[in-house]
């Protein structure tokens, strides 16, 4: 078995957005949509300040609502527990998307919801997904949590890290390491 | 046909045109696209293989593949070979593709004609667009000499026009590059070291424990290889200081973020280099092998206490202490980086050299983890007969004035193209490649006005633009991913080469800039300046003296050559500095001949007057410069600028996050509206906005009136008296209200 997993590292990311771009391109995301994005935080006051960048996308989270609700299954767990959502049985009643706490998903033109993959096609191939093998400063590391000895497995031991919104219980499987 | 028009008005591209068809015949049949010619190579099979390019986003100039889906366009990845990218490309050479997707780019060439007592563009087939060049050049040549034309060129396509204009007799070619951006630091280094910083840089910030910026937004400017270098340092642990009025994403990397008061850099670091020097924390050993003058400077800088800089920069004196000496903790893997956009305030050669200086002084040049030495590949060039030799250049109209100027000034070139009564010959004709002058100089009034005095003003490009507008032709250029280019020589830690090749058809009736110059020397009897046949033999010709081939290239991409040269200066060994007094010269021999101050002096700069803030400018890690705001791509990450504002200003004005405001300047100059980003993270007495946006033609149909544009802000400039730079940060704005008179 394996554990799909994602750390991006706060740290590294310069908030270039070519995460975002080379996603858009490798995946034929029509323009004006996006599977991921930027988020920039400022905390503190002039001139104490503190910027957290994060490349942020869907979770992939091991308990994830929207596999839940999905009233047709389109939503699923494909291998490495990568959430999918297959377009032809999708019927676009968007329950998914209402339950989703990260705000992951839209609906695509052509009628289906779309989202985040990991770019199961080409870890199928054993490739990185498009955003991490692209990103300039090296801040994403993809990878296997199973296998104790991968480079994310490793990291997620030495580094302080956290998810977003926790307390949702939806177990995500992206990291922020700080 | 040739005749001229008194008052050019500004035309907004395809105006007298159909939309988007292309009507333009071509004469020149044998550039079909799809037929396959000895001049010109098409794709013609539906291929999946990668093409090789090197990006022209920017000037990082990063090496790639090209792929394709099913026979279309597809993405754009780095070729890992290239030590530009690491195989990794930034955010605008991903979305290089939308560069050639873009629907709004030129398509024909067009000529200005004039139609019911209105201007408006004709599209023209490229041959009625070269003899209307070539007739005017060769009147302007006969009337007033050829040294009358000038050439604006940013991009590889312009080596091309810069061969054709010094074959006709000219060699008034600049790029803006140098007056309105890093003139100012190439002299300084050169003044101090003998040699300038380069591009790529050769700043070893990979190795580097220490790295001092000095408004420097590396992340935000997206200068590949050195972003990529500047992250792993960061995660190595590496202190950064920050030097900025913002709190810029390098800032909030940074152990120590110095938000000075805007304008007074040069002032922190002298008082760095007063500390390091009473403090006795320099590199003695390199001082007294390598430098000049060390003890003219520590009697000039005696009085810089960081007590005497507080007050002016608003640092403390423990802060500019501690960062000092955490400095020469470091040294001499201590890096003060020498910035690239340095034209400020007018007095940049001189800040620039205070950096230089305190890079000496740590002993960084030359040194791991400070400056290493570069490389750069020997290709023979395609033998070419010897230019004329010119009567005149763009100095003359300048007597005693830049004497350091090394390059042309493209401020300059505009200025002496307004007639005075002194000047026996101004400006007649422009040549502008691939640059969008209106945005690119400052003073876009007088941009205007020199150009009103053109008999000729031809505009190459791949996007409508500002100046576009107001050309008399405008030539379409094919994207980078249409068409070859020459070899990219990029200096770096070892030597490479890269290729550029055509991964598609030219779009539309556009051409690469090769055969556009080619096709005009033909045209003005100057063909043997363009003595190889096509592209292919001409970069064989090239290739196969590094022991290549076009062949070999097209499957490799990238060719890496052996360094022959050390990297960092070895220990014990003497060396000679390309200055005139052989050495590093802390003291400038050749600023003192010229009567400049040889060691940097503070000077105090004008203040905003009150309810004004200072107009500071950047970028932003997905454009460059108002060459990408328009590409599909690149829009929806970023589809317009913010003006930055303190929350105490903010509310002083009764501006909200999110609020469309207008800026004036202090000379009634008005914005187009921008949104507010009420933030922390700037100063009270400045503001900020990414260059490039407000875009004003309407046929830029993602970026028209998007945001406000900072050029149209900068009617004030103060020229660098060394080497004419343009300092531009010397503006000052104010908030108004949409609507309001
Ligand atoms: S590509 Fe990398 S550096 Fe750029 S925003 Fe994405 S994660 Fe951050
Ligand atoms: S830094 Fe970015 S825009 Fe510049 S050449 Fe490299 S990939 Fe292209």
């Amino acid at each position: 078995m394996s554990r799909y997993a994602m750390a991006i590292d706060t740290k590294r990311c310069v908030g270039c957005t070519d995460c975002v771009v080379a996603c858009q391109t490798e995946n034929d995301v029509p323009v004006g949509y996006c599977r991921d994005w930027i988020v920039e935080a400022t905390s503190g006051v002039y001139p104490e300040l503190q910027l957290e960048i994060r490349s942020e996308r869907c979770n992939h989270c091991s308990d994830a609502p929207c596999v839940r609700c999905c009233p047709t299954s389109a939503s699923h767990y494909a291998e490495g527990g990568i959430v999918m959502v297959d377009h032809d049985d999708c019927i676009g009643c968007k329950a998914c998307i209402a339950s989703c706490p990260y705000d992951a998903r839209y609906v695509h033109p052509e009628g289906y919801v779309d989202k985040c993959t990991f770019c199961i096609h080409r870890v199928k191939e054993g490739e990185n997904p498009a955003c991490v093998s692209v990103c300039p400063t090296h801040a994403m590391i993809f990878g296997d949590l199973d296998d104790k000895n991968s480079e994310i497995s490793k990291v997620l031991q030495t580094r302080k890290h956290k998810t977003l919104i926790p307390e949702a219980g939806t177990k995500p499987n992206v990291f922020y390491l700080l | 046909m040739t005749k001229r028009f008194k008052r050019r008005q500004f035309i907004k591209i395809l105006g007298a045109g159909t939309g988007g068809a292309v009507l333009g015949t071509t004469a020149l049949k044998a550039f079909q696209p799809g037929e396959k010619t000895d001049n010109f190579h098409l794709l013609g099979k539906a291929t999946d293989a990668a093409t090789p390019t090197y990006c022209e986003i920017c000037f990082w100039k990063c090496a790639g593949w090209v792929h394709k889906k099913d026979g279309k366009p597809w993405k754009i990845t780095g070729n890992p070979d290239d030590p530009n990218s690491n195989g990794r490309f930034c955010p605008r050479g991903t979305g290089g593709i939308g560069a050639y997707t873009d629907p709004d780019r030129l398509k024909t060439p067009l000529i200005r004609v004039e139609k019911n007592g209105k201007q408006v563009f004709r599209e023209a087939t490229w041959e009625e667009a070269f003899d209307y060049i070539a007739d005017k050049m060769k009147m302007i040549k006969k009337k007033w000499g050829p040294e009358c034309v000038a050439l604006f060129t940013h991009g590889s396509g312009g080596s091309y026009f810069k061969t054709l204009l010094k074959a006709y007799g000219s060699n008034n070619i600049a790029a803006p590059s140098y007056a309105q951006c890093r003139g100012p630091r190439e002299e300084a280094y050169l003044l101090t070291y003998g040699e300038g910083v380069g591009s790529p840089e050769r700043t070893d910030i990979r190795n580097s424990k220490c790295i001092v910026l000095i408004g420097s937004h590396i992340g935000e400017n997206m200068h590949n290889g050195q972003v990529q270098e500047f992250s792993e340092a960061v995660a190595n642990g590496a202190t950064v200081i920050t030097v900025d009025p913002r709190f810029s994403t390098a800032a909030s990397k940074s152990k120590y973020w110095l938000p000075i008061k805007p304008a007074t850099d040069l002032a922190l670091l002298l008082a760095w280099i007063n500390v390091i020097i009473e403090e006795e924390l320099y590199d003695k050993e390199y001082v007294k092998k390598y430098t000049y003058g060390f003890d003219e400077l520590k009697k000039a800088v005696k009085h810089n206490t960081p007590e005497w800089a507080y007050p002016i920069t608003t640092i403390k004196p423990h802060i500019i202490r501690e960062t000092a000496r955490e400095m020469a903790r470091h040294a001499p893997a201590t890096i003060v980086h020498p910035g690239r956009h340095v034209t400020w305030y007018g007095d940049d050669t001189q800040r620039v050299r205070a950096g230089a200086i305190l890079n000496a002084l740590l002993g960084s040049w030359g040194r791991r983890g400070g400056f290493y030495a570069q490389a750069k590949a020997h290709v023979k060039k395609y033998p070419v007969p010897k230019f004329p030799k010119p009567k005149k250049n763009w100095k003359d109209a300048f007597p005693n004035q830049f004497p350091l100027a090394n390059l042309a000034l493209s401020s300059g070139i505009c200025d002496a193209t307004i007639p005075t009564a002194e000047r026996d010959c101004s400006f007649k004709g422009w040549i502008v490649y691939g640059t969008n002058l209106m945005l690119t100089l400052p003073q876009p009034q007088q941009t205007l006005e020199a150009i009103q005095n053109l008999e000729l003003l031809v505009a190459i490009d791949i996007m409508p633009a500002e100046i576009t507008g107001y050309a008399d032709v405008v030539l379409p250029e094919c994207t980078y991913l249409e068409r070859y280019d020459d070899l990219r020589i990029s200096p770096g830690r070892f030597p490479t080469v890269a290729l550029r090749a055509p991964a598609f058809e030219p779009k539309y009736n556009t051409k690469p800039a090769w055969w556009m110059a080619k096709e005009l020397a033909n045209r003005l009897g100057l063909e043997k300046y363009f003595p190889w046949k096509n592209i292919e033999e001409y970069l064989d010709y090239r290739l196969k003296s590094i022991g290549s081939s076009l062949k070999e290239m097209k499957e490799i991409g990238v060719k890496k050559l052996e360094n022959e040269e050390d990297l960092y200066y070895l220990d014990g060994e003497e060396y000679e500095f390309n200055t005139p007094t052989g050495k590093i010269e802390l003291y400038s021999t050749a600023l003192a001949e010229y009567g400049f101050d040889p060691i940097p002096r503070y000077t105090a700069h004008e203040e905003p007057p009150d309810g004004y803030y200072r107009l500071l400018y950047g970028r932003a890690p997905m454009h460059s410069f108002s060459r990408t705001t328009n590409n599909p791509l690149l829009t929806d990450v970023k589809s317009e600028n913010e003006v930055w504002i303190n929350p105490k200003v903010a509310r002083e004005w009764g501006i909200k996050q999110g609020d469309y405001v207008v800026l004036e300047n202090q000379d009634g100059v008005r914005s187009n509206r921008i949104r507010a980003k009420v933030t922390q993270r700037i100063r009270h007495d400045a503001i900020y906005m990414v260059h490039g946006f407000g875009r004003s033609d309407k046929r830029l149909r993602r970026s028209y009136l998007r945001g406000a544009d900072d050029t149209h802000l900068i009617t004030r400039v103060k020229l660098d008296p060394v080497m004419g730079g343009t300092g531009m940060r010397v503006n000052f704005v104010t908030f108004r209200k949409e609507g309001e008179a």
